[in-house]
């Protein structure tokens, strides 16, 4: 049987590997397109409470991580570039590059969720069920949907983790590059993700 | 499309021997086949796991007063019943089994696009099974909440709500990975020839369906973390006392539940649809009506999750469009019936047991669908809502509907799957005895309902013993029936190339192969040059 299969595997399809991405991309837009509607209806039930919430959050650390990911993505994109155009190298230091700025992102995210947990602020403490409704909501749908997003980029990570080993070992090339593409496809998706998250929590005033 | 010679078979993919022995040649095969039975064992492991508990339910309803159990026992006992057959049989249903046996062989293929993925969608499915069996037997006990985890009750019972819940969660993942694997199948991998407009139903059907699975899955599936997130991390989405709203939960929850309605149905149909073709000896009658009907289902039935929400706090106007919408579904589901019907209309049907299973599909599931525009209109269904004819209604279409389907494929396509034949009369006498068991049980209910018995208790008023009693006893004429059934699918004899390969005179391209087929299903691809069910011109 895996004699068989093995030149089975090997019926390669790049066209529906990408569609099967595609595909998986709707699902994880679904996903937190549940918490959007959650985070409207709740937006729309308490909006005073929401808008003081929000003048908490730190907008510059949140407009660094932003532009963080927004080169991210650029990077990953080149990369792909790089490799349809055979530079192996630098589409090694491109990726590479674009893991860096993922981990950059998690460590600003580590600070800025340990300065709220400082002061207090996470979901169940005594501080925030002394405040508003509307105010635990906001807080609890921020480390929710934040730490969901975080969980992303860690997956994000993972799988251009993987891609950067196999262009190294040769295995995703010029002819065989549906893995990195996916990859690239899944970090601009979560790349999007935030770009809704940012306005949302951080500028909407 | 060559006939087979018995001279010149390839090992079948039951023989077939790889790199693998014994039990590691199923858990590690990408074969779909394989697959599709190891699903095929565990779904019909689960049923009858939920068949025994439901047992338990009607013994315990046999008698007003307390009999075998107390309400909390009871509680825990609907429950699980419902998770186990909802999320561990039916959702799977038609399309994980026979799908994954059926989509690349009706569509000229080798394979699903994804083998790899199709095998771990059937290992997430059993870790989610794994998660909800241990959520039941450890902690501070089963959970109590009914499979739909209503909050804040959810949020608020001391059992182990956390466990099943995040077990249905990784179920979804399955499930949302077998439509997608689906999906680029039926996109990518169609024989030459097999334009979208000459596949089998059986496929349209099953396309929708991975669509439903694909779109509605994700929303349950966050609604679900974010429950897990209220009661671990104490955030309140839906806890009142924080801010929370909890008929937004039952929005949510909805979202993707009455969709799943169709998840289980619709595949059901597609089955009922190449069972009624084959044995009718005649074209389809109304080829794209059924097709596009599948997917009008799948798409209005994203559309109509507000009709289990109708006395649970919504606008009269909201109310009122949530009702027009249910009613839309009639109308395909009814073109799917009537174009049956027109499909037997002079036809020269052979009378074999799968095509009596699927006149008792139609019959039950007509009861079902009548039913369900009585609890779709707003003032009907504020009467019965939350009574026993809520559970009727919900019995006739999934377990009369979609489960009574489910056996009349294992019956149409057994030959095919494992190169034997059971002995009809007992699959006759076997049918009859469900038909009348099930009516039995379940059509009392209606009445129950009716007459004001709300459902979820272990106890009741003495005027509903007389219905309750025929009920219970309805209840063991459908087990033993089942047992019957299923006994007499397990002894069934094995038959010659020539019985096997095309029993029933089918048309669609499984039976054009060996039975059971080979590893790779065919040894050449085919050419399309036909419609699906056109008849043999020689």
């Amino acid at each position: 049987m895996e004699q068989q299969h093995v030149a089975h595997t090997d019926h390669f399809d790049p066209v529906a590997s990408k569609l099967g991405m595609w595909l998986f991309i709707f699902t994880e837009i679904l996903l937190f397109g549940g918490l959007f509607i959650v985070y409207s209806v709740y937006r729309y039930k308490h909006p005073v409470e929401f808008h003081l919430a929000a003048e908490e959050l730190d907008v510059t650390i949140g407009l660094i991580n932003t532009i963080i990911l927004l080169i991210s993505s650029m990077t990953v994109a080149m990369s792909i570039t790089a490799l349809q155009l055979g530079n192996k190298k630098l589409t090694l230091i491109l990726l590479g590059t674009t893991g860096l700025l993922a981990l950059v992102f998690l460590v600003n995210k580590y600070f800025e969720w340990g300065a709220k947990i400082h002061h207090d602020i996470y979901p169940g403490s005594e501080f925030l069920l002394s405040l508003s409704k509307g105010d635990m909501l906001f807080f609890g749908l921020y480390f929710f949907m934040t730490g969901l997003h975080a969980l992303h980029i860690i997956a994000g990570l993972a799988l251009l983790g993987v891609a950067f080993f196999k262009v190294k070992n040769g295995s995703v090339n010029k002819d065989r590059i549906s893995l990195l593409e996916n990859g690239g496809l899944y970090w601009h998706l979560v790349d999007l993700i935030w770009i809704f998250l940012f306005p949302l929590f951080y500028l909407i005033h | 499309m060559t006939g087979n010679s018995s001279t010149h078979r390839l090992p079948s993919y039951l023989e077939y021997q790889g790199k693998y022995t014994g039990i590691r040649s199923w858990i590690l095969s990408t074969d779909h086949k394989r697959i599709a039975l190891l699903y095929l064992y565990s779904q019909i492991f689960f049923f009858l796991a939920g068949l025994v508990m439901g047992l338990f339910m009607k013994l315990e309803l046999i008698a007003p007063g307390q009999q075998i159990m107390g309400p909390q026992a009871y509680n825990a006992l609907f429950t699980v019943h419902g998770l186990t057959m909802i999320f561990l049989f039916i959702i799977p249903g038609l399309a994980a089994s026979f799908g994954n046996f059926m989509i690349p062989i009706m569509i000229g293929a080798k394979d699903v696009a994804f083998p790899k993925l199709n095998l771990f969608s059937w290992y997430l499915f059993i870790a989610g099974a794994v998660i909800i069996l241990v959520g039941i037997f450890s902690g501070d006990g089963p959970p109590d909440t009914g499979w739909t985890f209503y909050a804040p009750y959810s949020l608020k019972t001391n059992t182990n709500v956390v466990l099943s819940v995040f077990g249905a969660f990784v179920l979804g993942f399955s499930s949302i990975l077998t439509g997608l694997n689906f999906i680029v199948t039926i996109h990518r991998m169609r024989a030459p020839g097999m334009g979208f407009f000459r596949m089998p139903l059986f496929i349209w059907s099953l396309y929708g369906t991975a669509w439903i699975q694909l779109l509605a899955t994700p929303v349950v599936g966050i609604t679900f973390l974010m429950v897990v997130a209220d009661r671990l991390l104490d955030i309140g989405f839906f806890d009142p006392a924080k801010g929370g709203d909890p008929v937004l939960y039952q929005h949510l929850f909805w979202i993707y539940s009455h969709p799943a309605v169709y998840i289980m149905i619709l595949p059901a149909m597609g089955a009922i649809t190449e069972i009624i073709v084959t044995f009718s000896r005649r074209t389809v009658f109304g080829y794209k009506a059924i097709a596009m009907s599948s997917l009008a289902i799948a798409f209005v039935g994203y559309l109509v999750w507000g009709h289990h929400m109708f006395t649970s706090g919504m606008s009269e106007t909201a109310r009122l469009i949530f009702s027009f919408l249910t009613f839309l579904v009639a109308i395909p589901s009814a073109i799917k019936v009537f174009n049956w019907t027109a499909t037997m209309y002079k036809g020269s049907i052979s009378l074999e047991p799968p095509f009596w299973w699927a006149m008792a599909f139609i019959f039950i599931f007509m009861i079902g669908g009548l039913t369900g525009l009585i609890l779709g209109s707003v003032s009907t269904d504020v009467h019965v809502h939350d009574t026993m004819f809520v559970v009727a209604h919900f019995h006739y279409i999934v377990f009369g509907g979609a489960g009574i389907a489910f056996f009349a494929a294992l019956h149409y396509w057994y030959p095919k799957m494992f190169g034997k034949m059971y002995n009809k009369k007992i699959a006759n006498w076997g049918l009859i005895g469900l038909f009348v068991g099930f009516n039995t049980t379940y059509l009392p209910m209606f009445f129950l309902g009716f007459m004001g018995m709300p459902r979820r208790y272990y106890d009741y008023l003495p005027q509903f013993a007389d219905l309750n009693l025929l009920s219970t006893v309805g209840s063991w004429v459908m087990a033993t029936s089942l047992l019957l059934v299923i006994v007499n699918l397990l002894r069934a004899k094995k038959g010659t190339p020539e019985e096997m390969d095309n029993p029933w005179g089918g048309r669609t391209l499984e039976w054009t192969i060996e039975s059971p087929p080979s590893l790779e299903n065919f040894e050449e691809i085919p050419v399309i040059d036909r419609e699906p069910y056109e008849l043999k011109s020689k």
